[in-house]
């Protein structure tokens, strides 16, 4: 595999001379993901919280539905946004097509039922330790979720990473709604895409060695500050 | 202590990293006046946008934003209003379009040639030859695989025209001899080498494409394998949303002695490999 090397040596001469294009490329990335995943759990977060802690009538239909919607095909969902953001959809003349926002979008359909489903069960889980007390003091179930999702909220960073890996990894959503346009939705994945488009194979998966390092970075940045905070939290 | 020095070092760490993301940046600002061009991965991928819309941009200020799929695709995005310019090649689609009132009208722009390309074995020996058709009853006969796009775009349906004037019925030996990938003429070029198969592709791409390995042209010339690129102002009493005075602006100059010269100066590994056109002079 003298290709493989090839593309590791690749790979570390992008990271090291970091030109402005690929700066551009990785910053959309991640401004695109990193706001999909905030509003994803900004949905994600009480909705699992809800389904978990709460007893309703279709509460396990809610937990059943959200995680089959973690296998949502990327493709599927960009199909969705592009026929809503469409100039003949209903969201046409918002002119949101081919931008950023849409690619924002997209990702935060993608990953708000990875956010909610993951969430359910961490919160189901500290719930059944917590129902005896919360019953005792006759907690109201708004004060419930909000205790819930505090206690939890290491865990939860760990969710939130699960979503973000879903989102920077993913290709078929802001290909179609992003259009991959050049300086304005071109990403990691789709700079990829092309590129093996191009038959430039050596340098798409060169790229993707470099996204694996910003995974890895933004990865163990999270985890320093869960790391820190726990220490905090049980010193 | 160390623990909150260590958090405060995590939060200033994720704060650089926020300010970074999300920040002012620069060259991702969008320009007021733009256009988006519906148009084909064989004119982007091959580097020719890259070449000419920085000379357009130069002299009118109008940014030009392509979304490049397959001209099938290209077309439904455009017939959707999400586009002010087509620029595809498959001149009966493209008429097609125009009749439907979703094209103001359609110019011819530029041409090149789609070339057959196989593996250095050659098991239908097909190399060299001049006719075509001739070319695809010798593939067809011998079994070897052939790969086909099978996606609708320009590319997909010149190949099944000449497949129908071959006389051969490719649909009826699909995932067989015939393999249908569905995809760009880029990832359909990977599969075809992987798999040793024949495959048509545009001399554009072919010519630009990385991963030839030892790929060769074996059919080239014929008459029948001309491309012709086409360039069509979509409709904006059709579609109100079109920037029509940008648009136009744009057609216009790609019809152009400029727009024209700029297309003949660029060159892929020092060869010329879209020719201009047009005929009408704006």
């Amino acid at each position: 595999m003298g290709s493989f090397m090839g593309s590791l040596g690749e790979a570390a001469g992008l990271i090291m001379a970091l030109d402005a294009d690929l700066l551009e490329i990785i910053g959309l990335s991640l401004r695109v993901t990193l706001t999909a995943v905030a509003a994803a759990c900004l949905i994600g977060l009480p909705l699992g919280a809800v389904v978990g802690a709460l007893r309703f009538p279709g509460r396990s239909l809610a937990g059943l539905v959200l995680n089959a919607l973690m296998g949502l095909p990327p493709v599927v969902v960009g199909l969705m946004v592009y026929m809503m953001l469409s100039a003949t959809g209903p969201l046409g003349p918002l002119g949101l097509l081919y931008t950023p926002t849409a690619m924002i979008i997209a990702q935060t359909i993608l990953v708000t039922p990875i956010v909610a489903a993951l969430t359910r069960q961490v919160v189901e889980d500290l719930h059944t330790d917590y129902a005896e007390q919360f019953a005792s003091l006759e907690v109201r179930p708004f004060d419930r979720v909000v205790a819930l999702l505090w206690d939890a909220r290491l865990s939860l960073l760990t969710v939130a990473l699960a979503g973000f890996g879903r989102a920077v990894a993913e290709v078929g959503a802001v290909i179609i709604v992003g259009g991959n346009i050049n300086h304005v939705t071109r990403v990691m994945t789709t700079t990829i895409a092309l590129e093996t488009s191009k038959g430039n194979l050596e340098f798409a998966l060169a790229l993707g060695v470099v996204l694996l390092v910003i995974a890895l970075v933004v990865n163990g940045a999270v985890m320093t500050f869960r790391a820190s905070a726990a220490r905090m939290t049980y010193a | 202590m160390t623990a909150s020095r260590r958090t405060r070092g995590a939060v200033r760490g994720l704060a650089v990293l926020v300010v970074a993301v999300f920040g002012p940046s620069g060259p991702t600002v969008a320009a007021d006046e733009y256009i988006v061009v519906q148009s084909t991965t064989s004119a982007e991928h091959s580097g020719l946008f890259d070449s000419i819309l920085p000379v357009f941009r130069e002299e009118t200020g109008i940014e030009v934003r392509v979304v490049a799929v397959g001209t099938g695709q290209a077309i439904k995005n455009a017939a959707n209003g999400d586009g002010d310019v087509l620029l595809v090649h498959d001149r009966q689609a493209e008429e097609q379009f125009v009749a439907d009132g979703h094209g103001v009208s359609r110019a011819d722009v530029m041409y090149n040639d789609f070339v057959v390309v196989g593996p250095p074995g050659d098991p239908a020996g097909v190399a060299a030859m001049a006719d075509v058709l001739a070319a695809f009853r010798k593939i067809a006969a011998s079994g070897a695989p052939f790969a086909s796009r099978g996606d609708d775009s320009g590319t997909h349906k010149a190949e099944l025209r000449l497949w129908r004037e071959a006389g051969i019925d490719a649909a009826a030996a699909s995932g067989g001899w015939y393999r249908e990938t569905g995809a760009g003429m880029g990832a359909t070029l990977n599969t075809a080498i992987g798999l040793g198969a024949y495959v048509m592709a545009d001399r554009a791409t072919w010519v630009s494409f990385g991963n030839r390995r030892d790929y060769r042209i074996m059919v080239e010339g014929d008459p029948r394998l001309f491309n012709q690129y086409g360039i069509i102002l979509v409709n904006a009493d059709r579609h109100p949303n079109v920037k029509a005075r940008l648009g136009e602006t744009f057609v216009n100059w790609v019809l152009s002695t400029e727009g024209q010269a700029a297309i003949a100066s660029y060159r892929v590994d020092g060869r010329q490999v879209f020719f201009p056109n047009a005929m009408k002079q704006p």
